[in-house]
């Protein structure tokens, strides 16, 4: 049996981080990761937005292997047979210290690892954490391999499906509609071609999203995002819609089918798929977080729900970083006092409450309801299609007066609704 | 439905270490249970699929380990579990 200070299940963000931190105070910590190495199971859209994570890590970020800064955004309403674009840059976006990074999972984490190890962290990969060790009612380790590995405290960060603070007793198994799927490609292509493509200079990078038909009208949406030297493309979907009935489409076949849009053709020509990968990530906001921490054990990142959607942004993996790295401070101050018992530990819940994390998810805590609307998805992307149709068109006989046009589309009825919805959104 | 073809395509991109033993099955006597149904939609791998009996069958082989059937069909009609350590998909990008 050995015993250590801290065992950090996982060697995803939330894990690292934690580890990073505890490490960086001279405490005796392991990391066990069932992959064959850090990043091995991690998947991400993915976007990093360093701004509220930076001070968090002195230093460190800036060394990170990121892809691409975004110094594009663009927004599409996807219709049936046409589609609606909207881009944005801004110099805050081009400017140092740059706002948001596309980021590859692998990469990434196998590099937070080992600045982990260099501080003292010990990792260990190909190993699956089965159980948590109680004793009582605290958990004093983990089963693993086979073997009892003790420590003063164990961290969660185990992912979506948070089978570790399910085991210690934390909660139950989460409900669909507080989760969606994401599915994604990356596809190889020189860095000139993407350049060129995506009208980029340097390291310059581009992120779109897609609502509306790249889901078919349902809840989620699709995303492109330059790295380096690929793209990564995908859809997300959420998973409440697959119970409604029996009309869902496939997964599979939406992310095919939203390639296969002219759209996405055009962007993607010439390029390699080099990988398939998927993941669930957490869309239940604030009201689904789940108990981040228990006698001898706290959560973090995706395991505790730590993901945010509000439309714009899709956000998780500094939420990720930043609860590890305030996990690992409450488990100081849990040293300090000489206890690892639920009380101390809360002080983790008090220190997200201070920071950006609890902050964000308390302000949009009416984001998954405000986005449930299906008209986000179906009707509106139809509509302001058919709107943009009438008004570029040209028919061979006369053209109809634009405010008739107008007035066509958008009735009284129609304008009601947009101003319930716009309502609703204003609780965002 | 997009084409098993497709899929098994793309999932022959991905570094995959096979297991001993399957890591999720279906619950035996449970095959024809309507909570597998979302399954053969959602998972990402269309590993789920229907026969002519109205059996779901599940192959795990080629598991992305996202979740989505745990989440979907729950733990009464499956049993469920992460690969063992070291086994199972190994993304080189994520």
């Amino acid at each position: 049996m050995d015993q250590f200070d801290a065992i950090v299940v996982g060697a995803g963000l939330a894990g690292l981080a934690a580890a990073y931190t505890l490490a960086g105070a001279g405490f005796e910590v392991l990391v066990l990761e069932r992959g064959d190495y850090p990043g091995a199971k991690n998947v991400s859209g993915g976007r990093l937005y360093i701004n509220p994570v930076r001070d968090l890590f002195p230093g460190l970020l800036e060394k990170a292997p990121l892809e691409r800064y975004i110094a594009w955004e663009g927004i599409t309403l996807m219709a049936a047979d046409r589609s609606v674009q909207m881009s944005y840059t801004g110099r805050e976006l081009r400017e140092e210290p740059r706002q948001s990074y596309s980021v590859l999972r692998s990469r990434f984490d196998r590099w937070l690892a080992a600045q982990a190890e260099k501080k003292g962290a010990t990792i260990l990969t190909g190993i699956r954490v089965d159980d948590v060790i109680k004793d009582s009612r605290k958990v004093t380790g983990v089963l693993a391999g086979g073997e009892d590995l003790r420590a003063e405290v164990v961290l969660a960060c185990d992912g979506v499906l948070s089978l570790i603070p399910e085991r210690a007793g934390l909660r139950t198994p989460g409900m669909p509609r507080d989760h969606a799927v994401g599915v994604k490609e990356v596809i190889a292509l020189d860095a000139g071609t993407i350049n060129e493509r995506f009208h980029l200079e340097g390291d310059e990078g581009a992120a779109y999203l897609y609502v509306g038909d790249a889901t078919r009208g349902r809840f989620g949406g699709g995303f492109l995002y330059t790295n380096k030297e690929s793209l990564s493309l995908g859809i997300v979907a959420g998973l409440g819609d697959f119970l409604k009935d029996g009309q869902s489409p496939d997964v599979p076949g939406l992310l095919d089918r939203f390639k296969n849009r002219p759209e996405i053709t055009r962007l993607i020509r010439g390029g390699t798929p080099v990988e398939y990968a998927a993941h669930v990530i957490p869309e239940g906001g604030f009201r689904a977080l789940g108990r981040l921490w228990g006698d001898g054990i706290l959560v973090a990142g995706d395991a505790a729900g730590l993901a945010l959607n509000i439309g714009f942004t899709v956000r998780g993996m500094e939420y990720a970083l930043a609860s590890g790295c305030l996990a690992a401070q409450a488990v100081l101050r849990a040293k300090e006092a000489g206890r690892f018992d639920a009380d101390t530990l809360s002080v983790y819940e008090r220190l997200l409450e201070d920071s950006f994390v609890l902050k964000d998810f308390r302000n949009f805590q009416a984001a998954p309801a405000v986005m449930e609307n299906p008209r986000f998805f179906d009707h509106y992307p139809e509509t302001i299609g058919d709107l943009l149709r009438d008004i570029y068109a040209v028919p061979a006989g006369p053209k109809e007066r634009l405010y008739p046009t107008l007035r066509k589309i958008l009735r009284p009825g129609e304008i009601w609704s947009l101003f319930k919805d716009l309502k609703a959104m204003a609780r965002l | 439905m997009s084409a098993p073809v497709e899929i098994k395509a793309k999932l022959g991109l991905d570094v995959f270490k096979p297991g001993k033993e399957p890591h999720i099955r279906i619950k035996p006597g449970l095959e024809r249970d309507p909570r597998l149904k979302p399954a053969i939609k959602a998972c990402p791998a269309g590993l789920y699929t229907e026969n002519a009996e109205g059996e779901v069958l599940l192959s795990a082989e080629g598991c992305l380990e996202c979740g989505t059937c745990r989440l979907l069909c729950g733990l009464e009609v499956l049993d469920w579990n992460y690969p063992e350590g070291g086994d199972g998909v190994q993304y080189r990008y994520g």
